[in-house]
Order: structure tokens, then sequence, then C-alpha cells
């Protein structure tokens, strides 16, 4: 719906319907809204059938990656004997993105429900939702919904009547972006430090506890239930008719200089430039787009160009050489200055980096310092070198992606705005702020 | 053994054989390619985080962490690519932007990791241009200080704590470049085996106090030894600096020790520089107890001896060499050996099997026991007036001294004078376990060679090469040129010794006949 604004006409609202709703939030209020509808359904078919609709309707996970969640829940194998657990990644903590948290929000029964299907579809007997720290009114809403939930009969030793258990618990996080990866949120999870672990093993092989695990995204699951009750074929048809690989809808949160900020709900596929112009009204007034991040700081900038041509797809935003990533879509007008905004991005990454790999550890702080002195008029050109050398050295060399998240703004940023960069280094002072002043 | 396949790869273009499970680093090693690394270490669990050790695997998308990936059939390893050299290059230049390259006064200097590396193929110069991170010393109790400016964290001290110690004590503290390594509020590196910590650090950052400013690595001589602190005989590497014992540390050794040495042994080193010794041989002429040559005190010993019962008073520390020949010598005179050891709190390091700082504080306790002495509280209990009295080495307490005094005549054979004694015969100065060579045989039966570490004081001989003179002069055959003559001649005439040779024992020692050996230790 555009929330906080009216829905625009051109959204397709199935998981935003209710966003502003207060009455969406009770499990009574809930029900009335077709809730649950589907968990009943679930708890009436197979593992293994629910498992082939979710593959069927082509879902692929929402937290950045884009892996097939079908295939991601085949990967458990019930019955070996072993406790089995789905985790809910809420950890939404990437630059850019509030869309889980506005699920969370307003239709906790949403979530609850779509946990509850994917745990009794991959046979875990207990279902995490690990909720971002900083979370502090989704996770009272989240905690509310579980107990009502609970309380109802419809999650717990015998879900809605049925005798099978399906148990859901709510897991704080301490606030660390790191434990928004999955390996890390299980160690989290866990009581300890939240570190990525190294994979293999998987997590669907070791996982939470040791035992097997799968994590999926708070829009992941929420969007289940909503396949369960229309059909894998519904899902399917919500995509660009040359592109079945990216399918449903997608909730994207906007941010940054725009004129209408917030998150709206768009089929696959839909045309980049009429969302940014159209839905989320483009500019603020007198100014003019320069930059897109597209799917939350790690992924790469996109200049206009790129963004105007791009579908709003996994494969589409790749074609124009960025990413669909978390789906935080962070704009940037004439008015900013791109080596601050990308030496802010790398300042992030340093904080948040967990220290366990040298060059993420190392590299992230470097490349803060070295953007800051640069964006402080006290760069060389010779620092723009050895910028892109750290970030090759940063990239694809350390156990997660952190460190090639940090990576890829900066060089993006130097390859595409250049002149920026440059004019810092040559003026010996930031242009912008000099406009500004002046 | 279970069947475990066999996986064929190769590695720098060397074919590598390993069993299914290896990693990539294990493998490499087997055919001689060090892989650079600095998180791993084969007595810990893997990390994988500082990332030094990654490797070119054909047909994978990127370069793998060769201590955590497993050998897979067929795979092509490059280790020394220019991609896999250009990644260490980039690693090792991250590592040093915010260290202080303080090697001209670091004690690691010469036997650091960081160093070699770098000097190996690391940057020559440093494209750093910021202010470097600092933060201050801290002691971290027990012999630790931790440097935090020279710690590349590479976690090998707090998986130690955690899963070898089993008491966590250290962690990782802070996040991103301003990462270090803390203490739990409230605790010290005060574990009996916590010391390993220094030994594991591969850099300068954890260091001992004992050994702080003692001596530069270049300047040491190291020679394989064994810790004779207690039974447990932990392989250890002596190092002296001028002919003076600066520091003990442990000798890989997975059936005895693994790779570790506890506190109380690795410090216990100082006696072997001992001041008080003896070094020149004594006889009794003329009712005057005075410095006389060799072979004057050999044949004043002898003279006492001969004709009577000697009750021989050895140390636990002696050799399986040296306490060979006393038990020739209790047979010669039809006497009696005891022995005292002194004892201490057991404390186990709970991560490896059957590995403790054992209750009894001495080398040979077992090897004393199987060559016929025994181990009492009251080892002087059977002495009687006509006796002798062999003092090998052996404390004595203020009562014991008072009751020697009235033997017949009392022969010493040791590192340091006996004090309080008037019917001593003659003195034989013999060097400490430090500065000959021998075996000792451990609590499970392991026999175990130690070789010389420093030169001997004085005039003071070997303990095998006295006690082979003094047999001699009391006309026994005993025609020994080395110790390892002496050690034939045990193991010839005890049947648990039967097939030991100082060849087939090494440095890794070998068990004695019928000895049963902790469970999963290789035979």
């Amino acid at each position: 719906m555009g929330y906080p604004h009216a829905p625009h006409p051109r959204e397709t609202t199935v998981l935003s319907k209710y966003f502003g709703d207060r009455d969406a939030i009770s499990l009574d209020g809930w029900r009335k809204r077709g809730g649950y509808v589907a968990l009943e359904k679930a708890l009436g078919m197979t593992p293994a059938e629910i498992v082939g609709v979710v593959k069927d309707s082509g879902l692929r996970g929402r937290g950045g990656a884009g892996f097939p969640t079908g295939l991601k829940w085949s990967f458990m194998k019930p019955g070996d004997g072993k406790p089995h657990y789905l985790c809910c990644n809420a950890d939404e903590s990437e630059p850019g993105t509030f869309k889980d948290r506005e699920i969370m929000r307003w239709t906790p029964h949403a979530l609850i429900e779509g946990c509850a299907i994917g745990s009794y579809a991959i046979g875990a007997e207990t279902c995490y939702i690990y909720i971002r720290g900083e979370f502090t009114e989704p996770l009272e809403r989240m905690e509310a919904a579980v107990r009502e939930a609970r309380a109802a009969g419809v999650i717990g030793p015998n879900a809605m009547g049925t005798g099978k258990r399906v148990d859901v618990w709510i897991h704080k996080g301490a606030g660390a972006y790191i434990c928004g990866e999955e390996t890390a949120m299980m160690n989290s999870l866990e009581g300890r430090r939240g570190n990525p672990r190294i994979k293999p093993p998987f997590p669907a092989v070791a996982g939470v506890f040791g035992q097997p695990t799968t994590i999926n995204n708070v829009e992941t699951l929420a969007a289940v239930p909503h396949i369960l009750n229309n059909g894998a074929d519904w899902y399917k048809k919500m995509a660009r008719p040359d592109n079945p690989k990216s399918t449903g809808t997608k909730l994207w949160s906007v941010c940054g200089n725009v004129a209408r900020p917030g998150n709206y709900e768009v089929e696959m596929g839909f045309p980049f430039k009429d969302f940014l112009y159209d839905l989320c009204g483009g500019p603020p007034p007198g100014r003019k787009f320069k930059a897109v991040i597209p799917g939350g700081s790690s992924v790469p900038i996109m200049n206009m160009e790129e963004a105007e041509a791009a579908l709003m797809d996994y494969e589409g935003m790749v074609a124009k050489g960025s990413m669909l990533g978390s789906a935080g879509c962070i704009v940037i007008d004439d008015a900013q200055c791109m080596v601050k905004q990308i030496a802010r991005l790398a300042r992030f990454y340093a904080h948040e980096s967990c220290a366990q790999c040298t060059q993420c550890r190392e590299g992230t702080a470097w490349a803060t310092k070295i953007m800051e002195r640069i964006e402080a008029g006290e760069g060389t050109m010779a620092d723009l070198d050895t910028l892109l050398e750290i970030g090759d050295n940063m990239t694809g060399k350390t156990i997660c992606v952190l460190s090639d998240s940090c990576a890829v703004p900066v060089a993006s940023g130097i390859e595409k705005w250049r002149d920026e960069f440059e004019a810092h280094i040559k003026g010996k002072r930031c242009p912008f702020r000099a406009a500004a002043a002046a | 053994m279970a069947d475990v396949k066999t996986i064929n790869l190769t590695i720098e273009g060397r074919p590598v054989a390993v069993p299914e499970g290896t990693s990539l680093l294990e493998a490499a090693r087997t055919v001689g390619v060090l892989i650079p690394h600095y998180c791993y270490h084969p007595g810990l669990p893997v990390a994988g985080v500082c990332r030094m050790c990654l490797v070119e695997v054909e047909k994978a998308p990127k370069l793998a962490p060769a201590c955590a990936t497993s050998v897979a059939d067929g795979q092509i390893v490059h280790v020394h690519s220019e991609k896999a050299r250009e990644a260490r290059k980039g690693v090792l230049e991250m590592l040093l932007i915010n260290h202080p390259l303080d090697c001209p006064i670091c004690d690691q200097a010469g036997e650091c990791e960081l160093q070699d590396y770098t000097f190996q193929e690391g940057r020559k110069d440093s494209r750093y241009k910021e202010p470097k991170r600092f933060n201050p010393v801290e002691d971290f109790g027990g012999d630790v200080v931790y440097v935090p400016n020279r710690c590349i964290l590479c976690t090998r001290c707090v998986r130690f704590m955690d899963d070898v110690a089993q008491e966590p004590v250290l962690n990782v503290s802070e996040r991103g470049d301003r990462a270090y390594i803390g203490k739990f509020e409230g605790k010290d590196l005060t574990h009996p085996w916590a010391g390993n910590v220094v030994e594991l650090c591969p850099v300068g950052a954890l260091l001992s106090k004992d050994f702080l400013n003692k001596a530069r690595a270049w300047e040491l001589d190291r020679t394989a030894s064994i810790c004779p602190n207690c039974t447990q005989g932990c392989n250890a590497i002596i190092e002296t600096r001028d002919n003076t014992v600066v520091r003990m540390r442990p000798r890989a050794n997975a059936d005895v020790n693994d790779y570790f040495l506890c506190d109380a042994g690795r410090l216990d080193y100082r006696w072997m520089n001992g001041p008080n010794r003896l070094e020149l041989p004594q006889a009794r002429r003329n009712g005057l107890l005075a410095e006389a040559d060799w072979d004057i005190a050999l044949g004043a010993a002898a003279a006492a001896i001969r004709g009577k019962r000697t009750l021989v008073l050895a140390s636990p520390m002696l050799s399986n060499e040296a306490l060979h020949l006393l038990s020739r010598l209790i047979r010669a005179t039809g006497g009696s050996g005891a022995f005292r050891v002194a004892r201490g709190p057991e404390a186990p390091l709970p991560g490896v099997k059957d590995l403790s700082l054992r209750s009894e504080r001495a080398a040979n306790v077992i090897g004393a026991e199987k060559l016929g002495f025994k181990k009492t509280d009251t080892p002087l209990a059977g002495l009687q007036a006509t006796d002798v009295l062999v003092i090998a080495d052996h404390a004595l307490t203020d009562a014991e001294i008072e009751a020697a005094s009235r033997a017949s005549a009392v022969v010493v054979i040791g590192t340091t004078l006996v004090a309080g004694l008037s019917n001593v015969a003659a003195v034989l100065p013999i060097t400490n376990f430090a500065e000959e060579e021998g075996t000792f045989t451990n609590l499970r039966g392991r026999v175990q060679r130690f070789l010389q570490a420093k030169a001997a004081p004085g005039l003071a001989r070997p303990s095998w090469f006295v006690l082979a003179d003094l047999l001699g002069a009391l006309g026994e055959s005993a025609n020994y040129f080395l110790p390892a003559d002496v050690f034939a001649a045990l193991a010839a005439s005890h049947a648990e010794f039967a097939g030991l040779t100082y060849d087939r024992i090494g440095l890794r020692g070998l068990p004695v006949v019928g000895a049963a050996q902790p469970a999963g230790v290789a035979q």
C-alpha cells in the first residue's frame, strides 16, 4: 500500500495489504482477513506436497541471495532422528531495508503462519524468529502475537488440533549487522559471539545447535500462506513473461532523496524508472536523481542510466550491473557528494565487521580512513588505486560477504563517479561542501 | 581401524594420497609443501579466519582456505600460483597496517611467523598512511603479557583456553579493527597449562614474563629433551644461551603431550643452572675431606664400599642408565636401593587424553622402580651402622642427615654437596640431566631420550660415566664408552627393556614391553 502513503494503483498489495490497518494485528483481526486458513490447509497436506507447491511457485529467498525456497526446504531430511530447526531471519539490518519491520508491525500473524507452515514442511519441531535488537515495536507485536497464537492453540504441541507439533519462539538480537548473516545468526541464537561460520557444513546439514536447520527471511515466509491459498500458478503469473525465474510480488523499501519514501509492493519485473518517478514521486523539487542503490547498501551503486533501464527482479537488476539484494532502495540526488555517501557506507561496514577475517577487519577500516581522507580534501590520486586494490583483496576471500559488501560500493563509486573523487583530490576540498557554503 | 577412503590429488604438481577428510593444508604437509598459515594449529579446532592459507584449487570459483577445505579426488591445488601469492601478499599487508613494526624490541623476532612470511613474500613497503591503532600492554595473569598492537587476532589463544584447557578466560572483544583479545571479568590466565598460549601465538602478542627481554631467538641453542619435572615425561626443547638454560618449551609428541607443556614444568628450569654445584671430586685422607683427582676419589669411594653392604639412595631424577649402574653396584655389594619422590597437586589438561601435570614431581620414578629401587617416604629405614650409604643426587631431610651420619661411611655421587655429614669418604661430582645424555621412563612405561643441552661444570662427569668408573674401581667389568652402551647393557639384562636401543627409541620414545599405553595412542 506504499505505506505510509495510500497504495499506488500500480502496486500489487499482497503482503502489504494490511499495512497500517490496526485491526489486522490481533489474532481475531487476522482470522477475519483470511488468516490461518493456509496453515489449516497445510496441516492437511504432506510436507512433501507443501515443498512441491512452494517449489512450483518459483518463490525465492527475499533476504538478498534469492535462493529458491522450495529447493532449500528440500535439503532437509525429516526422519533422520535429529531435531530440525527453522530459523526466521528477522534481523533486517541491511541499510536502506525496512520491509520486514512493517510485516512484523502490522501483520505479525502472517509471519507466524508462514513460520508454522515452513516448520511443518521441513519437519522442524522448533522455529526461532531472530528479531533485530533495535526493533522494539516489532518485537512487542511479535511476542504478543506468538502468545495469542499459542494460547489459541494455533501453534504449540497440538497445532490447530491436528496433533502436529509446530512451535515458534522469539529471540531478540543484540544489535549487530552481521547477525543477519545466517551462520552468525545461528551462533548468536546459541549464545555465542555473532561470527559467521565457515561453510561447509551448510545449515541444512549442521546448523543451529549443530542440527539440520533452514533459514528463511521474514518476507519469504510471509509469502508462503498466500501461495498455499491462491496456488503456485497465481504466484508464478506475477512475473515478466520473458523471465519466469523471478516470481511473485516484492516489497521495496525506498529511502533517501525521493519525494515519497516508504514501502512499496510491486510484481517482479516492474520497470524501475516508472517505480522511481511514478510510484515514489521522483526526486525532491529542484533536484535530479544521481544514483540509486537498489538492493540494500551491499550491492553495486547504479547510475541513472542503468537504473532507468532496469527491471525490478533478480535477473533485471543483475543485467544492469547491480543486484536485487534485500530491495532496500537508497536514492541519492545531485546535491549529494558521492564520496561522502560512500565513505559513510564504508564506515558502517568497518564498524560492523565481526573482526574474524583479516581482510575484512583491517580492510574495511582502512578503506574507510582513505575515503574519509579523500572527502576531507586530503587524498591523492594514488589513493584511488589503493582503494581499488584493497577492494580486490577484500573480495571473495573471506568467510562471509561483509568484506565484499564494503568493497562493492567503493569500487562502483570510483568507477562511475571518478570525476567527483578527482575533484576532491585536485581541489583539496569537497566541492559540494564548498557549494553549500558559497 | 575402519576403512578410510584414500583420496588422490595433486598439490604443487606432486601426487598426494591421504585419507578422506584430511585438510588441504595437512595433505600438502605430507609432500613437503608448507602452506603459510596463522590461525590454523594442528592441536586446536579449525577457525579459518586469518585467510593466509588461501590456495587455488582448479575449477573452484574462489580461492579456498586450505585449513578448512577437505581433500577431494582429482583436485589440482596451486599453493604458489600468482593468484594465491597475491592473496597472501594482501593478507600480509593488512596484518601489518596496524602493527607497530617493532621487531627490534620484540621477543618474538627471529621466531615470528609474521616476520618470516613478510620477508618471504610480503610487500617491501606499506601503502598505509593513516594513524595506527594503539592499545596498551596488558598483564593477562600467570606468566603471560599481552601486547595488543602486535596481535593478528588469529584466536589460537582463545581456542586453546576454550577447547583444550576448557577454562574460557580469553575472548575476542570489540569488532572491526578495534578488536582485541580480551579477558573475561575477574579471570586470569592462571590455569596450570595457560602458558601454552605463548607458544601458540604466532606473533609477539602473547609473551612469557619469565622470558621477557632475556634473549633474542637467534642467540639460543636448542636441544631435544624431556621435561624432568613430573612423571608425565612431556617432550621438551631446552633452550640455552651462553651455556645457561633460559627457556623450556614443548616438543610435539602426539603419544605423550601433543603440543603442550604445563606452566609448572616449563618454568622449573633454573635448577639446571643452579649455583653451589660440585665441581671437583673429593676424597677423605688423613681424616680430612679434600679435593682430589678423579682416580683418587674413585679409589677412596671404592675402598669405602668394598666388603660392605651398600644402601643406595638414588634420586628419581637420575637416568635409566645411571640407575642401572647403581643397581649393579647394589647387586655387587649385596645392598638395597630406595628413593623418595616429591609430590604436588595433579593438574590435567582436559582437552588432551592422558596428559596431566602428575603428582609425582620427578622424571624417572617408574624407571627407578623398574630397576629395583623402592619408592618410600623413609628411604633410610634399612640403614645399619655397618652399611655404606651411597647418596646418588638424592635430597636429604635433617633427620635423614642425622641417620646418614651413623652409617659406617657415606659416598656422595651428586651435583651438590650434602652438608652436615662427617663420615663422607668420597664425593664424586656428576652432571645434571641437562648436562648429559640418557633416558627416562615415564609413568606409562615409555622410554624417552634426552640429549645434552649444556656443558658440565668444572670436572663433573656424566653420572653413567662416573658410576661405570666406580664399578671398574670395584673390579666389576664396566667398559662403556657411550650412554648408548650402558642402555644396551640395561636392555640386555632387563626383560622389560628388551629390544630397545637408542636408535629405535629415537626422539619420540618407545614403550617398554607390555606397557599399557593410553587408548588411541599410536605405538
